[in-house]
């Protein structure tokens, strides 16, 4: 059904469509529109999951462990500081194997108090092993969501899935959204190794150096068929919906010889720029990275590359530019723009791409 | 594409207005997107949405720079804003008020927003609605269908007095 | 006397310390239980008494969790166990320090959401995991790694916060009278909604006595008042018999401080102040018993 949504709703929505057995989420700006609508659902008998009220972040995904373990489908959603807060029971959930839904609403951290898009909340967490997704628009937020339930419990991936959207920029802009009846593409959930009374078990019992290594292999390995289990599931998704996703959106990067990296609502704003770029004679190309756990593929060879991080990782760099630098022997240009908030226009990037000092690192607003 | 900045004062309404608009253009098979910008705000206090509509889809997040339209629900934002801030050469203003206003030669037109919802006793919690009278008069602008007005209204209200409220700015409308 | 059933759901094989109370109690509980039970355990003594993987010495479904989560985890097992139309019994076990001081924010929502477990604390008034270093259970005068003097603080005191909380069933118990443990446990299983029971456990490397003297420290406890066996059900208190008797004529508490080598600095005022709170608190739950607060 074709209508409009913020991308708070198109979250809650998508949840609505798959129905989990339990909804645990603590509120918080601009994400507290998600667990509200989810309430509401709740409430009015539109969505048969449990709505439970924790007292805090930590006990969220607590809650969504406990849940999961019984083998139900579990979800919640949270933003910056919520996040972090979290950050324990996110290890938790993946040691456990729990494949949880979370949206995080990408948001600053403080001090100051900051409420705006930045992704340093999310990409902190990058080494849990939860997969990470970043969108770009309502409809990108509601498919991602809706296939982030299929990809989490796929039992070759087993791992929770965050969903990341802009802050205010993508959370609370109103744009078109196509609802979809996902039908079976959704298979009920089959946790192999849900509690069971009948087959008592220890879990996350004490773990020797001599095993735990083991299950850190496990983790990995799965992390890697992930990637396999992603693009099926979006092949599947545009089969059925005729909406099509890659790990990455690329934008006229076949014959171009400068691509622009950007994670979120950015990297849809490069588009825009990479057109006034083309028309001006630079044959710029954009690579919005979808997926950042599992890290993809990426077809960079023979380009230079301007990465734009909305993120830092301070006494080293842009997170995503070293992703890739670290991965690829391109020329990369580190662009950091768009923190807390920081108003970022096409005219913006493309002037990054003309004045590109590859090697460099570069703050945008600040003279140094 | 038209970008269109909305001045409003918190509690007026003017968020779901952006959001009506947008969603009348997409009835007619336009892309469009609906934006306020939020700080650290509170009811009362001074509030901007934007609003795109284009023929393709839109890829912009950040803000309005250079507005086709500029539209003012409550005339004392003036006070304290510049309305007219980046605004086109041929940009237009429309301005909730009984009387014509000069925008520094800017097409503007007037309609009474306040006057249209006193009238049809429209009031939420003290307040008078302008958003639902507004989008008839930006049907008369031509920005969206009268139909698909409607067809928005309807869809986020139930009461029917709010279709009268466009269908009176519709009417009214003065430049 | 009560019909314990014969099963064990605790092998002899556990990691526990000679003289252990709490895996004792924890063989009392899951007998109460039965089968049909998860055990919620956060990082504590029983972290590690169940053994090491492969292995277990428990055979009950045991979920670990982090320190701070006991009680939200339990939250969520058992609504979605109930939603599921499950009857499973949900009862965290966790120790003093993950339940009065890092654990007390999960287990006052998980309280207040009427999240329907079993949330059992034993109490060995340490973080003994860890080696025993001081925690918010810790007694006024007790010796641990962090108060080598003596603890200038007295004990929080958990089961008034948890009462404030108006639990349907919540009662106090000790590993030395284990049947009493076991009718509470019984009991608190039987109502639904949240129930609590705070064990007194004496730990022998921790409050330093020889392993043997784990069941009279218990009763020790008891009969000098420090410790009162009660429970409080639907807001109507009562006190469990053993206590009955020694609040008639309980013994002066330094029979119970001077068996015990963490008491061994404890001066004179710190000992009268504690002997004060023994009278206060056996006065305030003798007139609560009585109807008279």
């Amino acid at each position: 059904m074709l209508t409009i949504a913020t991308g708070n709703k198109a979250v809650a929505d998508a949840v609505k469509d798959a129905v989990p057995a339990i909804v645990a989420a603590y509120p918080i700006t601009p994400q507290t529109e998600i667990v509200e609508q989810i309430a509401n659902y709740v409430a009015s008998g539109q969505l048969a999951s449990k709505y439970i009220p924790v007292e805090s972040e930590h006990s969220a995904m607590a809650a969504c462990i406990g849940a999961s373990a019984t083998g139900a489908r579990a979800f919640t959603a949270t933003s910056s500081h919520g996040l972090v807060y979290m950050c324990e029971m996110l290890h938790w959930a993946v040691g456990a194997r729990l494949p949880i839904v979370m949206a995080n609403a990408n948001r600053a951290l403080g001090p100051g108090w900051n409420i705006w898009a930045e992704h340093t909340d999310s990409l902190s967490m990058r080494d849990t092993g939860w997969l990470q997704v970043y969108v770009g628009s309502v409809q990108e937020a509601y498919d991602a969501t809706l296939m982030a339930f299929r990809i989490a419990e796929h039992n070759d991936v087993l791992l929770p899935v965050m969903v990341n959207l802009d802050g205010f920029a993508l959370t609370h802009i109103t744009q078109s959204l196509e609802t979809v009846d996902p039908g079976d593409f959704i298979p009920p959930m089959h946790l192999p190794h849900a509690i069971d009374t009948g087959r008592p078990a220890g879990y996350g019992t004490l773990t020797a150096p001599g095993d735990y290594y083991r299950f850190r292999w496990d983790i990995e390995r799965s992390m890697r068929n992930a990637v396999s289990v992603i693009e099926e599931t979006q092949d599947e998704f545009g089969k059925r919906f005729g909406r099509t996703y890659g790990m990455t959106e690329e934008y006229r990067c076949a014959d171009a010889e400068v691509v622009v990296v950007a994670m979120g609502t950015l990297g849809k704003e490069v588009e825009i720029a990479v057109d006034i770029l083309r028309g001006q004679g630079v044959k710029a190309g954009s690579m919005r990275l979808r997926w950042f756990r599992p890290f993809p593929d990426l077809d960079l060879a023979g380009k230079e590359v301007v990465v734009i991080d909305r993120d830092y990782s301070f006494g080293f760099g842009g997170i995503v530019a070293h992703a890739i630098a670290s991965k690829y022997d391109v020329p990369i240009f580190s662009v950091i723009a768009g923190l807390g908030g920081q108003e970022v226009t096409y005219d913006d990037i493309a002037g990054f791409v003309r004045d590109r000092r590859p090697g460099d690192e570069y703050w945008f607003g600040v003279d140094a | 594409m038209y970008e269109i900045r909305l001045h409003s004062r918190g509690g007026q309404g003017g968020v779901t207005a952006a959001k009506m608009l947008a969603l009348a253009a997409i009835r007619e098979g336009k892309f469009a997107t609906a934006c306020p910008f939020y700080g650290a705000e509170r009811r009362g206090a001074p509030v901007v949405s934007y609003i795109r509509i284009d023929d393709a889809p839109i890829k912009v997040y950040s803000q309005i720079r250079q507005p086709d339209l500029v539209i003012v629900l409550d005339m004392s934002v003036m006070e304290t804003v510049d309305v007219l801030q980046g605004i086109r050469e041929d940009g237009r203003v429309l301005i909730n008020s009984p009387h014509p206003v000069d925008m520094q030669g800017h097409p503007t037109y007037h309609v009474d927003l306040t006057g249209i919802a006193l009238s049809l006793n429209l009031v939420i919690a003290g307040s008078p609605i302008l958003n639902t009278p507004l989008m008839g008069a930006l049907a008369k602008m031509g920005y969206v269908t009268f139909d698909s007005v409607k067809g928005a209204i309807e869809e986020t209200f139930s009461d029917d007095r709010n279709v009268e409220a466009a269908q009176l700015a519709y009417e009214e409308l003065e430049r | 006397m009560a019909n314990i059933p014969q099963e064990e759901y605790i092998f002899k094989t556990t990691s526990a310390c000679a003289g252990c109370s709490s895996s004792l109690c924890l063989r009392h509980i899951l007998k109460a239980a039965g089968p049909d039970s998860v055990l919620v355990v956060p990082a504590c003594c029983t972290s590690v008494i169940q053994g090491i993987y492969p292995n277990t010495a428990f055979n009950i479904p045991v979920y670990n969790v982090a320190f701070a989560a006991a009680a939200a985890v339990a939250s969520g097992m058992s609504t979605a166990l109930r939603a599921a139309g499950r009857k499973t019994n949900v009862i965290c076990y966790a120790g003093d320090g993950g339940t009065v001081d890092i654990g007390i924010q999960a287990l006052s929502g998980a309280l207040e959401r009427g999240t329907d477990f079993l949330y059992i604390c034993y109490d060995n008034e340490a973080y003994s995991n860890t080696g025993m270093q001081r925690s918010g259970g810790t007694p006024l005068g007790a010796a641990t790694t962090t108060t080598p003097g003596g603890k200038t603080e007295g004990k929080k005191d958990l089961d008034l916060i948890v009462e404030a909380h108006d639990p349907p069933y919540m009662a106090t118990a000790c590993s030395a009278y284990p049947i009493d443990l076991y009718k509470k446990v019984e009991k608190a299983l039987s109502i639904e909604g949240p129930t609590f029971i705070h064990i007194l456990a004496p730990c022998p490397p921790g409050w330093r006595y020889p392993a043997d003297k784990t069941v009279e420290m218990g009763k020790l406890a008891v009969r000098t008042g420090m410790w009162i066996l009660y429970e409080r059900e639907h807001g109507q208190l009562s006190i469990s018999g053993p206590s009955k008797n020694a609040m008639r004529k309980p013994l002066p508490i330094e029979e119970y401080l001077e068996k015990q080598g963490r008491f061994k600095n404890i001066d004179q005022r710190s000992i009268t102040v504690l002997q004060q709170q023994v009278e206060r608190h056996m006065a305030r739950i003798a007139r609560e018993a009585e109807g008279i607060c």
